[in-house]
């Protein structure tokens, strides 16, 4: 076990596409760090140059004490979990899992101990004597997960690990995964797309775009105070809305309505206005502060429906319990402390 | 599998036609022919034929220069299916690690596939020809008498390169495309699981190339023994004193040019006899072997 220190880390490749730019990032030994953003983000080469798999251009990397900069896979004692599984069909399960071991010359009684406690941990017992190919999806993943946790590795990679997984599946991984890794308390890196994996498995969350860091947080505090634009549309489901209106005098303006801005901004001109549909009411038409909105469409969540309309000729979206009858246009009152307020040209937040 | 359901069954036979046509002149009836040659015996001028049992099998086993052929064979297809997989799969491990240029390579590659057969024994009959080829100079300054029309063994090394040249080409194409089908992904798990190079070769590529290489393996086999006569043909003739005379090339020379027909047709009865067999033996106790 072992913190993971990124220190000005940075990835061009050959031809000059700057992948990432800089990244900085103190990782603490037994955390449980989920990085998270859009395809293309440089997410995974971010994880892929901690493994190991690619090389770093600038910065340094430090597992523990060491600068593993140019250091090889094998010798960086990290494990990884691929998104595809990468099992070697070729071997059975036990084989799948004690080929780590056997290169690295273990004993041959502490192999077979080790992967026992990883199948009895991850209740692949009986399927230890198969090839991959004979086993179910959540199986493999199980498997996947073993070949990592048999070599008791200072950290955990993890590249996507639930994608290839139905919805059921996954949440149902995503939890054990989490147990799985309260309970080891080895510091691991999880890189996914899907900000409700990145939300319920995080300690920290890292938001990346671009190559950039956005934000860097607990899940609460990324979904209470997101920081930029990117960050409150990326994370939250429903996505927050965001509606551009006119700042003057402490109040904004959003087409016929007039919402109070919070004390601590002082913008004055355009700026962005992030309004999460859960902190929206519905309110009689003419309520002080309310926003007035014409329905487009409604989702039906079970739960909760979505009220999805346009205000001042932008995108809004309310979540009203399902017992709640909506007209043809309603009038929504946010809840107070809940308005988001960026920078109309930076996308950064200003309160 | 698609299934198409012909309302009239003599479209279907129609349909079918040209290619039983083909079967039944080029296969069937030559077969049937050597079968019946085979118990036969034919006079010096072709005007008598008479029964004689199995009288050419017994001569055919009891010559020497049968059973010369028949160790001949062995090795000859043995080294060209060794030397044509194993060169194929370092040249496509060699392009596989390439980005840019991967194309280039293989394209350049494949050309020796399309040579026709004669003129690679041609080719390669020159190259090493002791009076005007550059490679017995180039082999006599290290010290080494190059003669395949005198040493058996030069002659040997002589049509297993060109037997193997073309083929090489064929292999290395399916090795690449083998290579490529290979996720990135097992090789980097293996990377990290300690292994190296070298290791993650044998225990990991070699194994999910192994469908590939029972394929290769097959075709390489009934080639080397059945397919490469214009090779010999065009090169040694099956000599220094039968060093190279593979069985398919003796069919040829007792029947077509010592006119031996009877003895002519038993060997090609026991050429079908050896492909049938091969043929079981590869699907029945190899592909068990392969890997998933």
């Amino acid at each position: 076990m072992a913190a993971i220190t990124l220190e000005g880390v940075g990835k061009t490749y050959a031809g000059g596409v700057d992948a990432l730019p800089s990244i900085d990032l103190n990782i603490a030994d037994g955390e449980f760090v989920v990085l998270v953003g859009p395809s293309g983000c440089g997410k995974s080469t971010l994880l892929r140059m901690i493994a190991g798999l690619e090389s770093v251009t600038r910065g340094t990397i430090r597992i523990g004490e060491r600068v593993v900069n140019t250091v090889e896979p094998a010798e960086r004692d990290i494990a990884m979990v691929f998104q595809n599984y990468a099992l070697y069909p070729h071997m059975t399960v036990r084989q799948n899992l004690a080929y780590g071991l056997k290169n690295r010359k273990m004993a041959k009684d502490e192999i077979a101990r080790r992967v026992d406690e990883a199948a009895k941990i991850l209740e692949i017992g009986p399927y230890l004597d198969r090839k991959p190919k004979a086993l179910s999806g959540g199986q493999r993943q199980r498997v996947a997960m073993g070949r990592a946790i048999v070599r008791e590795p200072a950290a955990f990679l993890f590249d996507e690990p639930l994608s290839n997984l139905d919805a059921k599946l996954r949440v149902q991984m995503r939890g054990e995964i989490k147990q799985l890794q309260a309970r080891l308390g080895t510091t691991s890196i999880y890189v996914t797309h899907d900000q409700l994996e990145a939300m319920t498995l995080a300690h920290r969350l890292v938001v990346l775009n671009a190559g950039r860091i956005e934000q860097v947080g607990t899940p609460l505090e990324v979904y209470r105070k997101p920081a930029s634009t990117f960050v409150a549309a990326f994370i939250g489901s429903p996505a927050m809305s965001l509606l551009t209106a006119e700042a003057a005098g402490g109040v904004a303006r959003l087409g016929d309505a007039t919402l109070a801005l919070p004390a601590d901004v002082t913008a004055i001109g355009e700026v962005v206005l992030g309004l999460r549909p859960e902190d929206l009411t519905p309110v009689p038409a003419g309520t002080e502060g309310a926003i007035p909105m014409t329905v487009s469409y409604i989702e039906e969540l079970g739960a909760q429906r979505l009220i999805h309309g346009q205000t001042a000729g932008q995108g809004i979206v309310c979540a009203v319990p399902s017992d709640v009858e909506v007209g043809a246009s309603l009038a929504v009152l946010p809840s107070s402390g809940a308005l988001h307020v960026f920078d109309a040209k930076s996308g950064r937040r200003v309160n | 599998m698609k299934r198409t359901l012909f309302r009239q069954r003599a479209l279907a036979y129609l349909l079918i036609a040209p290619q039983l046509a083909v079967t039944a002149i080029f296969f069937l009836w030559p077969t049937g022919q050597a079968i019946v040659q085979s118990f036969q015996q034919e006079d010096a001028f072709g005007l008598h034929t008479s029964w004689v049992g199995l009288a050419n099998y017994r001569a055919l086993f009891s010559d020497p220069t049968y059973i010369q052929a028949l160790g001949v064979t062995v090795v000859f297809t043995v080294a060209v299916t060794l030397s044509a997989l194993v060169v194929a799969l370092l040249l496509a491990l060699a392009v596989d690690r390439l980005v840019r240029s991967a194309t280039v390579y293989t394209t350049l590659l494949v050309w020796p596939y399309a040579v026709a057969p004669a003129v690679v024994g041609v080719l390669w009959w020159f190259l090493f020809n002791p009076t005007i080829g550059p490679l017995p100079y180039v082999l006599e300054q290290m010290g080494y008498q190059w003669d395949h029309s005198l040493h058996g063994t030069d002659a040997m090394i002589l049509v297993v390169i060109a037997a193997a040249w073309p083929q090489v080409s064929y292999n290395f194409l399916f090795f690449v495309a083998g290579l490529q089908s290979i996720p990135a992904s097992m090789r980097e798990a293996a990377a990290i699981d300690g292994a190296g190079p070298a290791k993650r070769f044998f225990t990991i590529t070699l194994p999910l190339l192994s469908p590939t290489t029972f394929f290769l393996a097959v075709v390489n086999l009934v080639y080397a023994m059945f397919n490469t006569f214009p090779v010999i043909h065009a090169t040694t003739q099956g000599g220094p004193a039968g060093a190279t005379d593979i069985l398919v090339f003796k069919v040829y020379q007792d029947g077509f040019v010592a006119l031996n027909l009877g003895s002519s047709a038993a060997q090609s009865v026991v050429l079908l006899v050896i492909v049938i067999a091969l043929t079981a033996i590869q699907f029945g106790w190899m592909e068990r072997r392969v890997q998933y």
